[in-house]
């Protein structure tokens, strides 16, 4: 009772401040407007800079417009883009590259990701010092990344071309990582592995501090193995976080371009030419707006398919 | 007691008055926009005798070269206000021209005496005329440039290496004047140890992002007889950019580059090759002339340890044009100052001293004086080089034309992705698409 009076007397004073113009207009209207008052601001700022622009390139995409050329005549060109893109060798090729690159550094970061989380989890002695080495990558901005490793990379002073002359004996100069067609895509894949492992660390370590002590305790007390209780009770408590991950990191891979342009600059030739560094190209050294807006369309309607096929088959591993 | 307050009223407001003219004369400020890179100094420098004859200050914005053409182009194109004055690549003429980004300085130069005769034939078609060979100018020729080589002068006149080389080739160690010699000499040097280092024989231009492959490798595809199109039938380029000697250049072209360029070369361009050549890494270089009065001043590599070479002929004699002209920015506010620094470059003097503080003039009070090829070590190549240079496509497209030959070219000279004819019959494939999109096909 006391409560509800104290809220009544605040609602009361809330009121008695309110200026008799602005509550004369407000007590009028009913929660739903209320509400409406409330979420418009915030709809037509997301109408603006998302809904908008989207609509704006679909429209765009069907167009052959040249944003250097803006006085030229405009012409509907229908799916003459579309069809142009999808029958690109060159434009698969960058998918290829692309899926490649997505691939692998997920499938890297999330096997490195996850072992190092199970060997954090545990106390140890300078835990949290290694806890924070390990995340340093991550913190580092994806610019300088690129910018460094490829100093790491030089052949004839490159400390990475070094480490493995001294582990392997060959030459440092013998190799070339962000040179050779072969090794460059690898190149690409080890970089973002060592900089983005830590976060998938991280989310891996979240799931495993969520399982309760008692399962293990369950565990023991049926004489589980440690593998069994890894298998039984680890695996599938820190699963959906684990697709967690990889859903976050496959979509920023998926668009990645600042690591890779600053690394090799999708060369060489075309080697590790990944499709965002194609769009950039197209739409902003090319300027063909039209054909750019097409693919950005395609580009988005492939990460939106797909991330929305994996968040169901992620619910239904949560569910189960 | 009136008096006095108003003759102290009178002086406050006179010295006010006299405070403020020379804020009144920097208020008004020139923004020129260029390259990061020694000329752009040298430019600096050469500024300061506009501001103090016309009390305009000079303000600069450059840019590194490889996000020069990307920061600048996007600037024109959203009609940005940053640049009143633009020294822009040889390139963008047409599109500058086309989509009105430059302000047409026909009239100007007609008003002011301005005559085009004064200045370096190639300079004007290359950085003054939109179309070309007609007398449509958008720029003021502002920096002669071309394609030249360094070489490392005291290696090549040291009797041990001299006289190996003869063993080997069985003719005297000399700069190369075919592409046949520049391989022989670079293959000779590839390895070697001197001074208990071991250097490369060549640096050439690898680069993939912007324009540096193609800056290279047209030098070759030029001296083997390259042509961008029929000169009877324009944008017809069958048979000229796939020519059996274009395929030869370009074949030859890769084989420079697996055979005597340093490890790691993938992906270098202007910098990159004067890094390797001042660390003493290489014994040739290709490099843009703009950079030789640096190099020659170079403590390391410089005076006499450095000698420059034409760019080789093989088939014919050709290099690959550099340089830029200077133009006014259409959406500048102050137009009519930006006109007057055009006017004051122009003047003989001025073009005098631009060439003594390190930039190359293209007027012919300078190029033509008896002792201009005296005047710098190198000099007298610039001459010989300004007079054998082409130029890469200045079409409203020319991004999407460099774009296109910087791919087929890195996919097949760095990748070792398909042959040098299928890399030039793609090109003909990638622009033929963009001169129908044109509507000039």
């Amino acid at each position: 009772m006391t409560q509800t009076s104290s809220l009544h007397t605040l609602a009361r004073r809330a009121g008695a401040a309110t200026p008799p113009v602005v509550a004369a207009r407000v007590r009028g209207l009913s929660d739903r407007a209320v509400a409406w008052l409330f979420i418009t601001p915030t709809m037509l700022l997301l109408l603006a800079i998302n809904v908008f622009p989207l609509i704006w390139t679909i429209r765009l995409s069907f167009t052959n417009y040249r944003a250097n050329r803006p006085n030229a005549p405009l012409r509907w060109v229908g799916l003459e883009n579309y069809t142009s893109i999808l029958s690109d060798p060159d434009v698969w090729h960058a998918m290829q590259t692309t899926a490649h690159f997505v691939v692998w550094s997920i499938t890297l970061q999330v096997l490195l990701g996850f072992g190092l989380a199970l060997l954090i989890n545990r106390q140890f002695r300078g835990h949290g010092l290694w806890t924070t080495v390990i995340l340093l990558p991550m913190m580092l901005s994806p610019a300088v990344v690129g910018n460094f490793w490829t100093f790491l990379f030089q052949p004839q002073t490159g400390l990475f071309n070094h480490v493995v002359a001294f582990v392997s004996g060959r030459d440092p100069s013998s190799f070339q990582m962000i040179g050779d067609v072969t090794l460059a895509p690898w190149a690409i894949v080890l970089v973002d592995t060592w900089m983005w492992t830590p976060y998938v660390m991280l989310i891996c370590l979240a799931g495993l501090r969520s399982i309760p002590d008692d399962l293990y305790e369950a565990a023991e007390v049926d004489r589980a193995g440690p593998f069994r209780r890894f298998w039984s009770i680890t695996l599938p408590m820190v699963l959906p976080f684990l697709m967690l991950a990889v859903l976050f990191r496959g979509i920023e891979n998926f668009k990645m371009f600042d690591m890779v342009n600053l690394l090799t600059s999708g060369g060489p030739g075309s080697t590790t030419e990944v499709a965002s560094i194609t769009l950039k190209r197209e739409a902003f050294e090319k300027w063909r707006t039209g054909y750019s807006s097409a693919f950005a369309v395609i580009l988005f309607v492939t990460v939106f398919g797909l991330a929305n096929i994996y968040v169901k088959v992620l619910n239904g591993v949560k569910q189960r | 007691m009136r008096t006095p307050v108003t003759l102290i009223c009178a002086a406050a407001c006179g010295l006010t008055v006299m405070a403020a003219q020379p804020a009144m004369a920097q208020s008004k400020q020139l923004t020129l926009c260029w390259a990061a890179w020694d000329p752009a100094n040298a430019l600096v420098e050469l500024s300061k005798d506009f501001t103090a004859k016309s009390g305009i200050g000079m303000k600069f914005e450059f840019v590194p070269w490889t996000s020069y053409a990307d920061r600048f182009l996007n600037e024109l194109n959203s009609k940005g206000k940053l640049c009143d004055l633009i020294i822009g690549d040889s390139q963008w003429i047409g599109g500058a021209a086309e989509n009105g980004h430059y302000v047409k300085l026909n009239d100007f130069f007609q008003r002011e005496g301005i005559r085009m005769e004064d200045f370096m034939p190639a300079t004007v078609t290359g950085y003054s005329e939109w179309p070309k060979n007609t007398p449509n100018y958008w720029a003021l020729p502002a920096m002669g440039d071309a394609i030249g080589w360094t070489y490392r002068k005291d290696w090549f006149s040291r009797p041990d290496i001299k006289a190996a080389f003869q063993q080997k080739a069985g003719r005297e160690l000399a700069p190369p004047k075919t592409w046949d010699e520049l391989k022989e000499v670079a293959s000779f040097f590839q390895g070697r140890e001197i001074d208990g280092r071991k250097v490369y024989g060549a640096y050439i231009y690898t680069e993939r992002g912007s324009e540096g492959i193609t800056m290279g490798v047209t030098n070759a595809l030029y001296a083997f007889g390259f042509k961008y199109e029929d000169p009877k039938k324009p944008y017809s380029m069958q048979g000229f950019v796939n020519s059996a000697d274009a395929v030869k250049g370009l074949e030859f072209y890769k084989q420079l580059y697996d055979c005597c360029t340093a490890p790691g070369m993938t992906n270098a361009y202007m910098q990159e090759g004067l890094d390797a050549f001042k660390s003493g890494q290489v014994a040739m270089q290709m490099n843009f002339f703009a950079f030789f009065p640096g190099l020659y001043k170079d403590p390391n590599v410089g005076g006499d340890k450095i000698g420059f070479f034409v760019n080789p002929m093989q088939k014919e004699r050709g290099t690959q044009l550099g340089g830029q002209g200077i133009s006014v920015v259409a959406y500048s506010e102050r137009r009519d100052d930006a006109l007057q620094y055009i006017k004051w470059f122009a003047q003989p003097d001025v073009q005098k001293k631009w060439w003594s503080l390190g930039g190359y003039s293209c007027h012919k009070a300078v190029l033509n004086d008896p002792g201009f090829p005296a005047s710098a070590p190198f000099a007298a190549d610039f001459l010989t080089s300004m007079g054998m240079v082409k130029d890469f496509w200045a079409e409203p497209s020319y991004a999407t034309l460099l774009l296109d030959m910087q791919k087929r070219m890195h996919d097949y000279v760095i990748a070792g992705q398909g042959t040098a004819q299928q890399a030039l019959d793609l090109l003909i494939r990638d622009w033929t698409k963009v001169f129908k999109d044109d509507g000039k096909l």
